[in-house]
């Protein structure tokens, strides 16, 4: 089956079994190797990328039920080559990964938060990325970054109006 | 030594690493794709124990798209055994099953097709005709006479059973006036990595070479694939550049590799095997220990506890690579922090009909250490003494560093008691008192957890020979290159694959200390394995002393290079060439000087200018024995394994809902001494990490199995790793006390937080139900059965008149 | 993991969709996919076809009747979750909404995916039976109806007609004023399925006494209980504590609990028993805060 998929502001055909998961299809037809498979059962989080700016289990969505929406991966987020988001640069501050196979799904996940609420507690950011496995970190440090994101994020010139 | 000597080391550095992960151009190895790489699923075994009759792969090869299917037979005629760690030469271990499969979920069958799927529908039409045998799952059965054996030319399911006594153990306790004894149980967990094990093999017929990208963490992994593929080892090639998503011990992956190699050289294209989650916990052959502890302790009145015995068995499972090992290192320690006079220890390593187990972070270091807490923890129960306090007069005191232990072992450097005193301030502990009471008197189960716990740090395999007297290994390396090419740029070498341990980190930072450049102009490269040095993989909590460490060495002799040149090329002594920040200069004439860029060109191009013998260019090489290695154990089994000891007080408050039985630790503090620390956010990373781990194995996690040995938690719906509100946030208070062996001083912490926070769970659960009567000996303490222990303990105490 | 291979179609409307469910076998409607992809993943779900509803907007609403709130199949629970009329008219309903899974799982799963995929543990079930909701489905061209009590009939197994597709579910309204309603559920993890869950939904009269009462235990049993009699029994009460356990202690007795790897029966009936008293509790509570009119 023939699909087109917006992904990071561009769109592009694919043509794909309709058991093709989205995280497969980003990974190996889109080469956006970014989101990563942990277990294909919608536990981990691994596979997070966002879908309308929701964060989503792109393992628990099919390539074909894709089309439409606007997809974002951790490959969209960076703002220009060699450059960081702030969530980006706030995670690298306090060490928020070790491994880095789970980064990419929390910093979206970070993403879809600080949207929605530029200035969460603790425990707000604690249930944000309680959807998201880490093995190697304890989340210390990723919930510091997310705060620390917020802070910066808070004193920048941000245009009200988000795309 | 404190801190403010250095520039750079102990400074709160970035981990240049992370760059790369948060925009998603990690290279991991499901990531590498190669041209014509083909695809592999396995065929596995439902059965605990079965002689595989016949293989019908008719119907799966007529699947378009798929290209072959390999059975246990083929593959063992062309390969050779994996190698195991004990001298069990019945005990053969192989990628695919030959003839038997020994536990559900081990492999049978390779389906190779030109996608995963496709392997996977093709995996479902192989028939395999078994015949259903006998199985034994537990290891106190398997070991009985009488159980079915898992390896039949074994003899038994015994593959090791050997009794260690230092000291004189029956005398001091005949002379101790009080003894208690206690059975424990550590149940079976495991580190579970987000990224399971992927390998790609690629072997060029023409180059005779295979190429294997792995997400592995193995010492000595291109030897074993390349041994048991009779390949020479020139003729595997093991990419390090690659990142591994987790592994924590692991990611041995040698039947993985072994199997794709085969099945390229066969095939003659790439083939790819990237476990799927039912794969990796079924069958990938990543299970921890699962122990049994049988502890009796010799004590005077005061709780000093003079002689320990330990018996402890192990249920490894179905086969054995260096899994019994785990009942080795512990050895090293096997006293903990405590000044225990005499020991007998017993290990006994088991098989049974159960997925194999790998090497879990620590080697059997976190269970053991759960055995030694609870012993000190019902020795202040007896002696109706504080838990803290009795601890206090056990522990190892600073004075009496170097600390020699009845197993052979000298403990480095230590005061326990002072990060004791620190945690205990910083906790404010009477707080904490109070705040249980009043939890307690709020109608909530609540109880304090305290445990003092080491981490041997270094590694050293010593307890290969110690366990296995024909395997006399007592070199355990690593190594460092550093080159300064013509233009002064710095590029240092890692020989091994990091899982996130911030490896380029460290060298950078030890190699800028010594260079006194910043770190982040040096460029750290991972040569693949041909191209490398000995490196042992990042196990045992050892890269901050051998990486540091053979860094640091080869930065000495760059820099002493540097000043040769610069004081032959000044016509001056060499005792008055003064180094500074890459520069050097005349000590009594400051206004003569070489800079970098000139002595590099003089290295490089002005071989005329160079001190007569001395080798062009700037190129140095470190290659490293583990400090304090190199013997062979004594004939009573004595000898020193690791060099270095870290050491962790974990201070816990825990508060449980009577009726629910759900547990919320309400604070956690920790105080950690290792030594020297490169950097911070790294170590504190690990501890973090580690604690979390820590939770998930007291509280959470378990490889449970039905009676038909089927595993019952093979996904992560029931497998069941800590989530961001399970671990709570944790106030850690460092120490330093510098180890004597190590470049910086510094000790590894690769384990810490997981080597006491189990221990520690126990303790807080104990303190919480002991009001009750009730008494938690194993591991994992699971909420809805703590709450039925609850509830008959309840309905006890309402039938007493 | 891969899913064994399947067609896959995305009709319209629903007529074409109940057309494609009644033509085909091994035909299933997806929508969030939430609970079917893990299924297929393990391949213990092998649908040949999967018929996409997700995108009919017909079937994502949520409309407030003269005496029930309907609420469209495929109307997804994050979107519920923030929804004015559900708070306002539906708050059990509202109060439940942030346990079901996580919000990467609401961001696509629905409430019609819920109610049929059926877990025991399942949330918005157990406000379904609670509150004596009602489904509305349709098997090719005829439209049916099923109470939410009568709907769930075994562990993952509803009455729903092998070729029929939820289409709503009605919450019928409670006209009393002082409405307050209460939710706990024990599971080892935030997010893993309850080992037993409790929903409560009480109104009292100007004086503080129950007018009316619902009661209904999820998780513990092969889908939700309403416990009628124990409802019945609070009526007329203050719900005092001790009463309350009294009457809940009398209505889990008679209840055969589940048990497995992860928890005893024993321990299930115990969990339903405590929960229950707390959501009857924090029900009350929350009647007493609120305003009348």
């Amino acid at each position: 089956m023939r699909v087109e998929l917006t992904v990071n502001g561009e769109t592009r055909a694919v043509e794909v079994e309709p058991r093709i998961s989205l995280l497969d299809c980003l990974r190996e037809r889109l080469l956006l190797t970014g989101a990563h498979a942990g277990c294909e059962h919608g536990v981990c989080g691994a596979c997070t990328v966002l879908v309308d700016g929701a964060p989503v289990r792109s393992c628990l969505m099919f390539a074909v039920q894709a089309d439409g929406y606007a997809i974002t991966t951790i490959e969209g987020v960076a703002p220009g080559p060699g450059e960081l988001s702030p969530i980006q640069d706030a995670f690298c501050e306090t060490h928020g990964m070790q491994c880095g196979y789970c980064t990419p799904a929390m910093i979206l996940a970070a993403h879809a938060l600080l949207a929605d609420n530029p200035a969460p507690t603790r425990e707000q950011i604690v249930d944000a990325i309680s959807a998201n496995i880490c093995r190697c970190t304890g989340y210390a440090q990723i919930v510091e970054a997310i705060a620390l994101a917020a802070e910066r994020m808070r004193g920048l010139n941000q245009p009200v109006c988000r795309p | 030594m404190n801190a403010k000597q250095f520039r750079f080391v102990s400074g709160d550095r970035r981990v240049r690493e992370d760059r790369r992960f948060v925009v998603g151009k990690g290279r991991f190895a499901a990531d590498i794709a190669a041209p014509g790489m083909r695809h592999v699923a396995l065929v596995t075994s439902p059965h605990p124990a079965a002689r595989i009759l016949a293989i019908d792969k008719i119907e799966a090869l007529s699947v378009p798209g798929v290209h072959y299917v390999l059975d246990g037979r083929e593959l063992a005629a062309a390969t050779q055994p994996l190698l195991a760690g004990l001298d069990t030469p019945k005990v053969p271990r192989r990628p695919l099953a030959v003839d038997v499969a020994r536990y559900a979920g081990e492999w049978v069958a390779a389906v190779v097709a030109d996608t995963r799927a496709l392997a996977e529908d093709a995996a479902e039409l192989v028939r395999v005709h078994y015949e259903p045998l006998p199985f034994v799952l537990d290891g106190e059965t398997a070991y009985a006479p009488g159980s079915p054996i898992v390896h039949v030319d074994h003899g038994s399911n015994v593959l090791i059973d050997r009794t260690f006594v230092w000291g004189e153990v029956e005398k001091d306790f005949a002379e101790s006036p009080h003894h208690l004894s206690l059975r424990l149980r550590w149940g079976r967990s495991s580190t579970v990595p987000i990224e399971t094990f992927a390998v790609l093999a690629n072997w060029d017929p023409w180059r005779e070479l295979l190429d294997v990208y792995a997400s592995v963490q193995m010492p000595r992994f291109p030897e074993q694939v390349a041994l048991a593929l009779k390949l020479p080892g020139s003729a595997v090639r093991v990419h390090n550049d690659v990142d591994v998503g987790g592994s924590y011990g692991v990611k041995r992956g040698i039947k993985h590799a072994v199997l794709v190699g085969y099945l390229s050289r066969r095939l003659g294209f790439p083939v790819r095997l990237v476990e799927d989650r039912l794969e990796n916990m079924r069958g990938g052959d990543g299970h921890g220990p699962e122990r049994n502890f049988d502890i009796e302790v010799a004590f005077d009145d005061s709780g000093v506890i003079r002689s320990m015995k330990m018996r402890a068995l192990d249920n490894v499972g179905a086969y054995a690579g260096r899994s019994p090992f785990q009942l080795g290192k512990p050895i090293g320690a096997i006293v903990g922090p405590y000044r225990i006079n005499s020991v007998q220890y017993r290990a006994i390593a088991v098989t049974s009909n159960k997925t194999v187990q790998e090497a879990v972070r620590a080697f059997g270091q976190s269970p053991t250490n759960y055995a030694i807490e609870r012993a000190i923890e019902e020795v202040a129960r007896h002696r109706g003494l504080d838990r803290l306090e009795v601890r206090r007069r056990n522990l190892i005191r600073a004075e009496q560093f170097p600390y020699l232990i009845p197993s052979g072992t000298t403990y480095d450097s230590g005061d326990y008691h002072a990060v004791i005193d620190k945690v205990i301030a910083r906790a404010n502990y009477a707080g904490l008192l109070a705040e249980r009471d009043r939890l307690r008197r709020q109608g909530l189960l609540a109880g304090i957890g305290i445990a003092a716990c080491l981490e041997p740090s270094g590694a050293n395999s010593t307890f290969e020979p110690l366990l296995n007297p024909k395997n006399e290994t007592t070199t355990y390396s690593d190594s460092c290159r550093i080159n300064v090419d013509l233009s002064g740029a710095v590029t240092a070498t890692i020989h091994t694959l990091s899982a996130g341990q911030g490896h380029e980190t460290l060298v950078a930072t030890v190699i800028g200390e010594v260079l006194e450049i910043d770190p982040d102009r040096i460029r750290v490269v991972r040569p693949d394995s041909l191209s490398s040095l000995p490196s042992q993989s990042p196990v045992g909590s050892r890269m901050a002393i051998m990486l540091g460490g053979a860094a640091f060495h080869a930065a000495q002799k760059l820099k002493a290079r540097l000043l040769a040149i610069a004081a032959h090329d000044l016509k001056i002594p060499l005792e008055r060439a003064t180094y500074d920040a890459g520069h050097v200069f005349d000590r009594v004439a400051l206004q003569n000087r070489r800079s970098w860029a000139e002595l590099v060109t003089i290295a490089h191009r002005h071989f005329h200018r160079l001190p007569p013998g001395t080798e062009p260019g700037l190129a140095f090489t470190h290659v490293m024995q583990v400090p304090t290695g190199g013997q062979l154990p004594t004939a009573d089994g004595r000898v020193q394994m690791y060099p270095c000891f870290a050491f962790e007080f974990h201070l816990l408050l825990i508060a449980i809902d009577p009726d629910l039985g759900n547990p919320e630790i309400k604070h956690y503090f920790v105080g950690h001494d290792c030594g020297t620390v490169i950097n911070p956010k790294i170590v504190r990373g690990m501890t973090m990490g580690g604690i979390a781990h820590g939770i998930g194995a007291a509280l959470y996690e378990e490889f449970a199995y039905d009676a038909q040995g089927q595993l019952l938690a093979q996904s992560l719906m029931d497998y069941l790793l800590p989530s961001a509100h399970e671990v709570p946030p944790v106030d850690i208070v460092h120490h330093v006390t510098p180890s004597p062996h190590t470049v910086f001083g510094q000790k590894g912490s690769g384990e810490s937080g997981y080597l006491g926070a189990p221990a520690a769970i126990a303790s807080a659960v104990n303190d919480a139900v002991s009001p009750l009567g009730i008494v938690v000996n194993s591991l994992p303490i699971k909420m809805a059965q703590l709450a039925d222990l609850i509830a008959a303990a309840r309905d006890k105490s309402k039938a007493r008149p | 993991m891969k899913p064994a291979s399947f067609e896959y179609a995305r009709p319209a409307d629903l007529d074409q969709a109940c057309a494609m469910l009644a033509a085909g076998d091994d035909t299933r409607i997806i929508a969030g996919g939430q609970s079917l992809v893990p299924l297929m993943a393990m391949r213990l779900a092998r649908p040949k076809r999967l018929i996409d509803i997700a995108r009919i907007s017909d079937l994502a609403f949520v409309r407030r009747e003269s005496d029930a709130v309907s609420i469209g199949a495929t109307s997804r629970q994050c979107v519920l979750e923030r929804d004015a009329v559900v708070r306002a008219a539906v708050p059990l309903l509202a109060k439940v909404i942030p346990f079901v899974g996580h919000a990467a799982i609401r961001s696509r799963g629905t409430i019609g995916g819920s109610l049929a995929n059926a877990d025991p543990a399942a949330e918005i079930a157990l406000v379904a039976v609670t509150l004596g909701a009602t489904l509305l489905y349709r098997e090719d061209t005829a439209n049916g109806e099923i109470a939410a009590r009568d709907f769930f009939i075994g562990p993952m197994m509803t009455a729903l007609p092998a070729a029929g597709c939820i289409t709503a579910v009605r919450f019928p309204l409670w006209r009393e004023t002082r409405i307050g309603v209460g939710f706990h559920e024990i599971s080892p993890r935030r997010s893993d399925f309850a080992f037993a869950s409790a929903a409560a939904q009480v109104a009292l009269d100007e004086n503080g006494i129950c007018r009316r009462v619902a009661l209904g235990i999820g998780a513990v049993t092969a889908y939700p209980l309403r416990l009628d009699a124990a409802a019945k029994a609070l009526e007329g009460t203050r719900a005092e504590e001790a009463v309350v356990r009294e009457v809940v202690r009398t209505a889990v007795a008679d209840i055969e609990p589940l048990s497995d790897l992860h928890a005893s029966a024993d321990y299930r009936r115990r969990a339903a028993a405590c929960l229950a008293v707390r959501a009857i509790l924090d029900a009350y509570r929350d009647a007493e805060s609120a305003h009348a009119g």
